[in-house]
């Protein structure tokens, strides 16, 4: 008989680890990337995988070389940043820029901290908006898509504002939201994914199906995306009720943009989203509000970014306002 | 709906291999070893000397002080020595050694199977009797059952609860002996209902046990006041105060006791040994104890005499099976891995439970990912990951400010933690250097 371990309870465990959550987000990824494939062409896939290889590169390097501890590249999160980082760029993102957003998310915005659980913002969202503001013009430059097997002849313009840009630019320029709405692609083509954008927010149906399946194998909850969705759709009600001809209305707010992706995806990143279901409410409806702020009132014509990073700021203080409920703190008795 | 409590909880897998596995009667060995520490308080004070003889049944350890229990001979046979000996816990504490001989019981004792179903004693003559009996929590806290029964001053019982709901994984034994001893866990339940002077009972079970529940139900319908409850499967529903917010919907307050709610709860285990010492006259000298384990071809329930070693209960089961990675006294989310199978079977040994190494490898440890799993799981609603940083270092006052001392240890967090950090020994480590303070 061998030696006995002996060691606390309990002596059991369950059955999710760190690699099958990740590995359960990059399965849930995979429709809206055959989306952007399909659509975007060899374009989008060279983007992809470029953007998984360095972000994988970089975080190897920095662990191997810089560090000198522990590589946990196989642990799925730098696949699902390069992955979430190339969704949010449009296909014709010249290749050395991805590769340099890739740098900013892993070495600056995840490696500083400490890596995996250690950084306070989604890393992939920084280096989205690293790209943004330093390659405005190749980040706004949006490709027409194109179906990779089609063989319908390509327009004259390959490139062409989204939904949310288009909406954005008529009404500082004074015309009505009933004159706009006609140079917007139908709910059924931004619902499917055959619309001007980022590789990985074209397509609602895609990002739902993917949540659904994250939601199924319970790697995320419903607080922070209903919240989300929920309450953009309730703060741009109101206003496309108080005035529809100066604000678009709820469903063309949820499917215009990158709001799906940034709710399904973006702000369920468990590192840099509240703990408690009551501070993931609280951060989803902070998410909500401010992209409606922001796509209404701000100078970019898309918040989800923006409005995600802000919340992240706000993640430590949620986690110490709302604590959870405790057991026998309120006592009623009947 | 099914009842349940309201806060976190997971579901392990049950494995209850020994389900089927009908009460057996464990022959015991030559010599038995009679630790005097068997019950929650000051450890009992032995009343024998080396060299007596003592029958089964006889008093051989007195309780002595507000929480401690008798112990009594659970065989006959001489005593030989009165010395340390490794128990449970891992560590050499006094135990009574006995070398056994033929069989006699001590006078008073019915050990015939009749069902005695009427009640003579006072309420105040049963209390007594379970103190003489040397019963205790047989749920697994060995807390003395006697001093539950007596109600604080100025608080009153409304209902009593029966913890029937066998949360851990692999455990059966209370499950079997719902099957075959159900009348007498009925009149047991009677017996402490007249202590406590209530006129309700609530028997929880958990609804992976429909037969149990059928058959309880049934014999329920016989006795006045009692009422038998599914609950729906969650660990830890057997943690009194979880099962107390189950069954009667009622919150203990924090660092209170069950009857802060009007709430008494006793092990249906516990229930039959009442019914065993009240009814019978007998003391607490044997108990169901499940013997399990994936690797075992024979897992069992087994009928034990307090003292018997964990060994001879492996090889009933057909002996150690290779790659046993740790032996665990009690069920795999609460109970104690021993370091020694060479132990005796205590009052509080519900069950053995032997796991494979693949089972219970602790996994490779990432950084936490704040995924708030642990926070959404933990049946107290407190948040373990916080709780484990504050621990480790060593902010005490933080630690108790988000009630650390709530934690019961049910081992939730770690269990679901995806970065398998093993959080639950970060607050125990936590917990201890409070205890260690408030000492001071």
């Amino acid at each position: 008989m061998g030696i006995l371990t002996v060691s606390g309870s309990p002596h059991v465990h369950g059955k999710q680890d760190v690699k099958k959550i990740m590995r359960g987000v990059i399965i849930a990824l995979i429709p809206a990337m055959l989306v952007s494939f399909w659509f975007f062409g060899i374009g989008a896939i060279v983007l992809t995988l470029t953007a998984v290889a360095s972000c994988m590169l970089f975080e190897f390097l920095i662990q191997k070389y810089f560090l000198k501890g522990k590589v946990t590249i196989t642990d799925g999160s730098a696949i699902i940043t390069g992955l979430l980082l190339a969704f949010n760029v449009p296909s014709s993102l010249p290749i050395w820029q991805m590769i340099i957003g890739s740098f900013v998310a892993i070495a600056i915005a995840k490696m500083t901290y400490g890596g995996l659980g250690k950084n306070p913002f989604n890393p992939a969202l920084v280096g989205r908006v690293f790209l943004l503001i330093s390659f405005p013009v190749d980040m706004t430059t949006w490709p027409i898509p194109h179906a990779i097997f089609s063989t319908a002849p390509v327009a004259d313009a390959i490139t062409g504002p989204t939904a949310l840009g288009v909406v954005k630019e008529g009404l500082m320029k004074g015309e009505s939201l009933s004159q706009l709405m006609s140079n917007v692609p139908s709910y059924t083509d931004m619902f499917i994914g055959n619309i001007g954008g980022s590789l990985g927010e074209i397509s609602g149906l895609a990002i739902i199906l993917g949540g659904i399946y994250m939601l199924i194998r319970k790697i995320i909850t419903w607080h922070i995306p209903a919240t989300f969705i929920g309450s953009t759709v309730i703060f741009t009600g109101i206003l496309w009720l108080i005035n529809p001809e100066k604000f678009a209305d709820p469903v063309f707010h949820v499917l215009a943009g990158g709001l799906l992706l940034g709710a399904l995806f973006m702000a369920t990143d468990m590192v840099t989203s509240p703990m408690s279901a009551k501070g993931m409410i609280i951060f989803g409806v902070g998410c909500g509000v401010l992209t409606v702020l922001i796509r209404t009132w701000g100078a970019y014509p898309e918040g989800v970014s923006f409005a995600i990073l802000l919340m992240n700021v706000c993640t430590p203080l949620i986690n110490k306002a709302f604590k959870p409920k405790k057991f026998g703190e309120v006592v009623k008795n009947g | 709906m099914l009842k349940t409590f309201n806060i976190g909880g997971v579901h392990p897998e049950e494995n209850k291999l020994s389900a089927n596995a009908p009460i057996e009667i464990l022959p015991y060995p030559k010599t038995m070893i009679i630790p005097v520490a068997q019950s929650l308080g000051a450890p009992s004070i032995p009343v024998v000397e080396k060299g007596a003889k003592v029958k089964t049944g006889q008093l051989i350890a007195k309780g002595e002080g507000f929480i401690a229990s008798n112990i009594h001979s659970p065989v006959t046979g001489t005593v030989t020595k009165i010395d340390d000996a490794l128990d449970s816990s891992g560590y050499k504490r006094k135990a009574i050694f006995i070398d056994v001989d033929a069989e006699e019981w001590e006078e008073g004792i019915d050990t015939s199977a009749d069902l005695k179903k009427e009640i003579t004693l006072s309420s105040e003559e049963i209390v007594n009797k379970i103190k003489e009996k040397g019963i205790v929590g047989l749920g697994g806290a060995t807390f003395p059952s006697h001093v539950k029964m007596m109600v604080p001053q100025g608080k009153k019982a409304e209902v009593l609860i029966i913890n029937a709901v066998e949360c851990e994984p692999y455990l059966t034994s209370d499950h079997r002996l719902m099957l075959e001893k159900a009348d007498e866990i009925m009149v047991g339940v009677s017996i402490i209902m007249k202590a406590l002077n209530v006129t309700r009972a609530i028997i929880g079970i958990e609804n992976n046990k429909p037969d149990a529940i059928a058959h309880l139900s049934k014999i329920a319908a016989n006795f006045k006041g009692i009422e038998v409850v599914a609950l729906k499967v969650k660990y830890p529903q057997g943690a009194e105060k979880q099962l107390i917010k189950a069954a009667i919907n009622r919150e203990v307050p924090s660092g209170k006791l069950p009857i802060e709610v009007g709430a008494v709860v006793q092990n249906v285990g516990t229930a039959f040994a009442v019914y065993e010492a009240v009814q019978k006259n007998k003391p607490l000298i044997e108990r169901v104890v499940t013997i399990t384990g994936k690797g075992l071809k024979k897992p069992s329930n087994l009928m034990v005499r307090i003292g018997t070693p964990v060994t001879l209960l492996i090889e009933h089961a057909g002996g150690m099976p290779e790659k046993t990675g740790k032996v665990i006294n009690g069920g795999p989310m609460m109970g104690k891995a021993l370091n020694s199978v060479d132990v005796p079977v205590v009052k509080g040994t519900s069950g053995i439970v032997v796991v494979q190494d693949e089972e219970t490898k602790r996994e490779e440890v990432y950084n936490c990912i704040r995924c708030g799993k642990c926070v959404s799981v933990c049946p107290m609603g407190l948040e373990p990951y916080l709780l484990a940083v504050v621990s480790e270092q060593e902010k005490l006052e933080e630690a108790e400010k988000d009630r650390i001392m709530d934690c019961m240890e049910c081992g939730s967090c770690h269990y679901t933690c995806p970065s398998g950090r093993p959080l639950l020994d970060y607050l125990r480590v936590g917990k201890n250097k409070i205890m260690r303070s408030r000492k001071k």
